[in-house]
């Protein structure tokens, strides 16, 4: 049996995350990699704008807070002068995939060696639950109030079969925090994308579905329910790109 | 005296960024400024810096803005509409004290415009732009060698301060060529630490860069206090300016840029004509030298504001001349340039003017 403790990564501050937000948890998976690695001392994170801006005061290593949607590019400046550094971003599926789709796309395809972190919770949850890129077909937010489609936005953006097309991209998994199996095969997954960077192979972005009790208007155990059966359905999990 | 070599004013402002350590440089093409990112791009791999042709304007200062935070001396450059999408970054730097140059090799404008030389982006380089109180330190070079000179001390600038610095050119003067003289670079301030510089938290306290300032409540305003204590103090050491020609001069005109030189050339062809005429001409538009310009108004009959744009320079220049004597203007945009003839035919119809009231 394993002995669980802390990890040195995360600092003590009590997080501003509603109780079943999926954040918390792939704070953690990130922090325990970062310390497995060894990589806290040459390790610059960016924060984006969402619910995960506060990421320093989180974590336990250097951070930049960025324009929303920006990171990809703030990366790239910070990996090219500091190709010696680790370098990640931390992205909710706004910044990543709605205001910041040019940046990702093209430091995707630029093939830039930096870890990608896609939080993926289909809603703006910072601005009180307003349609995300990867809100799901007919469902609701306060933007969608009858549900997704019926003033044409589209089906969801699908993030990792949209990068998998990219010659310059390394690695893409899509994978959840929402079963303790799923938890595991996320840190996994997450670990091999900082190797990867470590390795020089280059830009490898990790996909997670996560909960959001509060703007889903759902309880923590319906959330979860909703990650493992309507999320996954729209947004199957596995690897979509592995040429490490 | 070195060697001097002919050069595009862009060029040179590549060259002086090289000579004065840039070793980042991320930019997207628009003309008038494409020799920026093509110089760059076979100019950084020789001296090991970084060239990245980023996908659009607004990566391009995000990638300026992780570069700097990296402690890299670094830039961008554009024109005029490319400069616009470039302001929410801009607005960042500035809030995050980071130091960076950006170039506007200005164009007409409003919206794609033209792409003939403009200074219609006045008070967007020197009031704002972006969101925010903040300000940028403005340079207006009014020559080849000037821009090459003020790149220099530009990075300087950015690092004394803390602040980004934009070089505010112009098509005319980002296309000619001329002979440059290639000074090698000296610190012209004494340059502090980067102790921002996020380069991983080996043996330190991990480092934040950010912008957002939420607690306490009044965090935002004490943030800007301190900026605005910032910009005082350049506003109080910073302020450079020419003066040609304004020893017992009866009008003064007031340019910058490309304008200024041309004003130049009308004076001499006034002053052959017995009329006296002096130029007041900003290097730096933000701090604005407003101190010339009042003690002039004190001993001139009047003052003529030359610019390409319909009147934007003027507004700094009534608020330092208050009122103390008349403020002509000569100034049109959209790819207007003004010749000597057209600034001579003014100044000739300012001084008729006087005649007349004094008869």
């Amino acid at each position: 049996m394993p002995t669980l403790k802390r990890t040195e990564i995360l600092t003590d501050a009590r997080t501003h995350y509603c109780p079943g937000c999926g954040h918390g948890i792939a704070h953690r998976l990130v922090a325990e990699v970062i310390e497995e690695l060894g990589i806290r001392e040459k390790t610059i994170g960016t924060a984006p704008v969402g619910c995960a801006v506060l990421l320093y005061d989180y974590f336990n290593c250097d951070i930049i807070e960025c324009a929303h949607g920006r990171p990809p590019a703030v990366a790239t400046g910070i990996k090219r002068v500091q190709p010696d550094k680790i370098v990640f971003t931390y992205q909710g599926d706004g910044d990543l995939a709605a205001i910041g789709t040019g940046e990702t796309i093209h430091a995707a395809n630029r093939g830039e060696n930096i870890t990608v972190i896609f939080i993926n919770n289909a809603i703006y949850g910072m601005t009180g639950g307003q349609m995300a890129p990867t809100t799901l077909t007919g469902m609701v937010s306060t933007t969608t109030q009858n549900g997704r489609g019926e003033h044409g936005e589209g089906p969801p953006l699908k993030v990792c079969e949209l990068l998998s097309a990219l010659d310059g991209v390394c690695y893409l998994e899509r994978t959840a925090v929402s079963t303790p199996k799923n938890v595991n095969a996320t840190k996994r997954a997450i670990k091999k994308a900082f190797q990867n960077q470590i390795d020089g192979k280059g830009f490898s972005l990790v996909e997670v579905l996560s909960m959001c009790p509060t703007d889903w208007k759902l309880s923590t155990e319906k959330s979860v329910d909703f990650v493992n059966n309507e999320m996954k359905k729209a947004f199957p999990l596995g690897v979509y790109k592995d040429e490490g | 005296m070195g060697k001097k070599i002919l050069l595009k004013g862009n060029e040179a402002m590549c060259e002086a960024a090289v000579q004065a350590g840039c070793r980042f440089f991320a930019g997207y093409p628009i003309t008038p400024q494409n020799e920026v990112p093509e110089y760059m791009s076979k100019r950084m791999p020789q001296v090991d810096g970084v060239f990245v042709q980023a996908e659009s304007e607004i990566a391009a200062i995000n990638m300026v803005f992780g570069a700097s935070a990296s402690g890299a001396r670094c830039m961008t450059s554009s024109s005029s509409p490319g400069i616009s999408l470039k302001q929410e970054g801009i607005s960042y730097i500035t809030s995050a004290e980071l130091p960076c140059l950006i170039a506007n090799v200005q164009r007409g404008g409003p919206g794609l415009g033209n792409i003939r030389a403009s200074q219609a982006d006045y008070f967007q380089a020197v009031k704002g732009g972006g969101h925010g109180d903040y300000r940028l330190i403005v340079l207006a070079p009014a020559s080849v060698q000037e821009i090459y000179n003020l790149t220099m001390n530009a990075f300087d600038w950015a690092d004394y301060y803390r602040n980004p610095v934009m070089i505010l050119g112009d098509g005319i003067s980002g296309q000619m060529a001329e002979p440059v003289e290639i000074l090698p670079y000296e610190p012209i301030v004494d340059l502090p630490a980067k102790d921002f510089v996020l380069d991983g938290c080996a043996g330190r306290k991990p480092r934040v860069v950010k912008t957002l300032y939420l607690r306490p409540t009044d965090a935002l305003v004490t943030h800007n206090e301190h900026l605005q204590e910032k910009y005082k103090r350049i506003e109080s050491e910073l302020s450079l300016y020419e003066e040609y020609e304004t020893a017992n001069a009866e009008i003064v005109i007031a340019a910058y840029g490309i304008t200024a030189r041309i004003a130049k050339g009308a004076i001499r062809l006034a002053r052959k004509k017995g009329i006296a005429v002096g130029l007041i001409r900003p290097i730096t538009l933000w701090p604005f030298p407003s101190d010339p310009f009042a003690a002039a108004a004190e001993t001139v009959g009047q003052m003529l504001v030359v610019e390409m744009s319909h009147g934007q320079f003027i507004e700094d220049v009534k608020l330092a001349v208050d009122s103390a004597c008349p403020v002509e203007f000569l100034g049109k945009g959209g790819g207007w340039y003004p010749t000597e003839e057209i600034i001579l035919e003014k100044i000739e119809s300012m001084a008729a003017a006087v005649a007349k009231r004094g008869m």
